[in-house]
């Protein structure tokens, strides 16, 4: 047992990350890069452990046993803080939280360790805000930045990181990892592996869950259903429905029991009209739970995208005859009479019209819309 | 002069009236309610312009209903040293505190001598049993709703000139409503400035010279014109639009939502039910559907998605980018 167990295919990046932890005086700041799911913040975090680590010979940190090792991976040590966003972007008073929080001495440690999950989250100006505090940094403080590629981050933020690039980990890999740790079906996480393009967080999840299955299989098959321009119109209205729903069922329950919380903390009335100021909070409440929604759904709809994706990807595959392996396998016999049905043009065509829905979505497009301009390409 | 107190006492005990902003006369407890405000505050003005052509040396005081605290009513209420008469006003009574809603029920059992409280409720459920009390003790109750229909706003027009005994056109008040009618503030201002301005008559010659070439349109007025092919008119009420303050995103999306109902309509199986659409909006878009081919509504459908990314930032200019959609829109109808 040790840190980096659960880093499915990452050797070459843990080598450098154990090398660096046993090393006197590791970088101050280091940028974890690597495709979704690869799991760069996991790396991070196995990398704070390993600089945390209680054992005696610096070859051996990152043992996973002692209580350091253990603290931080469960994201309870007092030394080590995980930042993440649950909006879209993090707030510039977020950050000068954190940047104050880096001049503090490491409380039983050998190091503070702040990894910012998402640093691709950030508007130019709040970057700025966080490079003073990479530019000088407190001597005994080190960030761990976490985007997925290295053009994410300002050139001035890059400059001064070490760069920890993970790789796509290869499928048996992953696969391995959710029958070790989830103890889930090797079949099933053979499938799921494969059809998630090796995205661990995916994987897992459509490895333990029979809905999460259902729900892809149904948006991959689209293509197949698409007859005229009143399919396309209702399964675009369709998709954004369940990621809407998605999104809400996720959410749901945790805004109520938020509220209550609130409440309770604030020591509201029972019953009858709120005070003033507990509405205000209660209104604040509201906005940050509006704001994560947005994500939320954002992120449901980019995944339905990524997963109709394949399916064009699969289809261009039999039509060049690479022979690679197919990530949809299941459907090789409706891919090939897809594949026979249109030219490589077509499917470059419609390739690029979901790549241009997911960055329509970024940029605050109308949802529905986006699907609509999507699905009528695929016709 | 100030009315005998027997007088006062006889006025409390007739029922429940409603009466319209226009006619409000002074009494000791007035109830406005309604959504409007501008209605409501005509309706506060003139009490007050009343009660100062009687009593010259009138007090008003402003009570805000939601920061209310307990006795603020009692105390400006209760007589002065030189025992001039006193105008209350209590605004936000649909926001107001508990403190609020028992002094004036209070009050409503016993009401002052010299002192006029008026009383405006912008609409909710919010203090209803104060509403249920002020309305069962007989006081005057204005009720300030919206004008959405042409109609009513015509009459407006009509009733703003004969009050300051001007005449106006049919045809003329006409053409003021469609060209300020979209904010009662706005053709209550327009209504004044004619009237002061003008020397006789008004006529449509003179809402020309002043409100000349604005008419005010809606995203719908634009996407029906725009859906049934007719260019020329979607482009002018486009322009007229924008020139009146309504966003292009807004545009956009009317524009999306039609195309969008007209794609679902294709099917042959479709029903205004399973579609969620109300019937008259489903015949709409049956018949809107003959115009559309389906190659012609695919292609209108990514050009506005194009267009909702450009007015959302994407583009330079969003006027450029939504006329652009609208021209193409038009143009893609058969006629």
């Amino acid at each position: 047992m040790s840190v980096w167990s659960d880093l499915p295919g990452q050797s070459a990046v843990i080598e450098q990350l154990s090398r660096a932890a046993a090393a006197e005086r590791p970088a101050h700041a280091w940028l974890f890069t690597g495709p979704p799911g690869s799991g760069r913040s996991n790396a991070a975090k196995a990398f704070a452990a390993a600089l945390l680590c209680e054992q005696q010979d610096p070859a051996e940190r990152g043992c996973g046993t002692c209580h350091a090792c253990r603290t931080v991976l469960a994201g309870s040590n007092a030394d080590a803080t995980l930042v993440a966003t649950e909006n879209v972007t993090f707030s510039i008073q977020e950050m000068r939280e954190l940047v104050g929080k880096a001049q503090d001495k490491p409380s039983s440690g050998r190091w503070r360790v702040i990894i910012i999950e998402d640093a691709d989250r950030m508007t130019e100006r709040t970057t700025n805000v966080l490079l003073k505090a990479i530019e000088e940094p407190p001597p005994r403080t080190i960030w761990m930045l976490c985007t997925p590629s290295p053009a994410d981050v300002l050139v001035t933020i890059r400059s001064r990181c070490r760069p920890v690039s993970l790789r796509i980990p290869p499928a048996d890999d992953v696969a391995a990892l959710l029958v070790r740790r989830d103890g889930a079906d090797p079949e099933l996480a053979g499938f799921a592996a494969r059809v998630s393009q090796s995205h661990i967080g995916v994987a897992r999840r459509l490895a333990a869950d029979a809905d999460a299955r259902h729900r892809r299989d149904t948006i991959v098959r689209l293509p197949l259903r698409l007859r005229g321009v009143a399919d396309a119109v209702t399964a675009a209205g369709e998709l954004v429905d369940i990621s809407n729903a998605d999104a809400a069922a996720a959410s749901e329950q945790r805004n109520e029991s938020e509220r209550e919380a609130l409440l309770i903390a604030l020591g509201a009335p029972e019953k009858g009209a709120m005070p003033p100021a507990i509405r205000s909070q209660l209104k604040r409440l509201e906005e940050d739970q509006k704001r994560r929604a947005k994500r939320s759904l954002s992120d449901s709809l980019d995944r339905v995208l990524i997963d109709l994706s394949t399916f064009f990807r699969d289809v261009l595959t039999v039509q060049l005859g690479t022979g690679t392996e197919l990530v949809n396998e299941y459907l090789r016999q409706d891919l090939t009479s897809y594949a026979e049905r249109s030219t490589p043009e077509q499917t470059l065509g419609r390739m690029d019209a979901i790549a241009q829905a997911r960055q329509r979505l970024g940029t605050n497009v109308a949802p529905v819309l986006a699907m609509e301009a999507m699905a009528v390409s695929l016709l | 002069m100030n009315p005998p107190p027997g007088s006062r006492a006889s006025a409390a005990k007739k029922s429940a009236a409603t009466v319209s902003w226009r006619d409000v006369e002074p009494a000791p407890v007035v109830l406005v309610s309604g959504p409007e405000e501008y209605l409501a505050h005509r309706a506060k003005e003139r009490v007050r312009n009343l009660l100062r052509g009687k009593q010259p040396d009138l007090e008003v005081t402003q009570l805000d209903a939601s920061s209310y605290t307990t006795g603020g009513l009692t105390m400006l209420a209760s007589p002065s040293l030189f025992g001039e008469a006193k105008l209350i006003e209590a605004s936000s009574l649909a926001q107001m505190n508990d403190e609020f809603l028992a002094d004036t029920l209070a009050y409503l059992a016993s009401p002052a001598d010299e002192v006029w409280l008026v009383l405006h409720h912008g609409g909710g459920t919010r203090g209803k049993k104060l509403l249920d009390a002020v309305k069962a003790s007989g006081a005057p109750v204005v009720d300030c709703q919206p004008m959405k229909k042409d109609a009513d706003k015509l009459d407006f027009v009509r009733q703003e000139f004969k009050t300051a005994r001007r005449a106006i056109e049919p045809a003329a008040a006409q053409a003021l409503v469609s060209a300020v009618g979209s904010s009662l503030p706005d053709l209550a201002a327009a209504c004044s400035q004619l009237i002061s301005d003008a020397e006789s008559a008004v006529t449509e010659e003179t809402v020309e010279k002043y409100y000349g070439g604005r008419v005010e349109a809606t995203g719908f007025k634009v996407a029906d014109a725009a859906i049934s092919g007719r260019g020329a008119a979607a482009l002018a009420s486009l322009r007229h639009a924008l020139a009146t303050g309504v966003d292009p995103v807004p545009i956009v999306a009317v524009l999306a939502m039609k195309l969008r109902q007209i794609a679902k309509v294709k099917s042959a199986a479709a029903n205004a039910r399973d579609l969620g659409m109300a019937p008259w909006q489903f015949d709409q878009a049956r018949r809107d559907a003959r115009l559309w081919e389906s190659e012609a509504l695919a292609r209108c459908i990514q050009v506005l998605a194009e267009t909702d990314a450009q007015v959302k930032g994407e583009g330079r200019d969003p006027e450029y980018a939504v006329e652009r959609a609208v021209t193409m829109i038009a143009t893609s109808a058969r006629r």
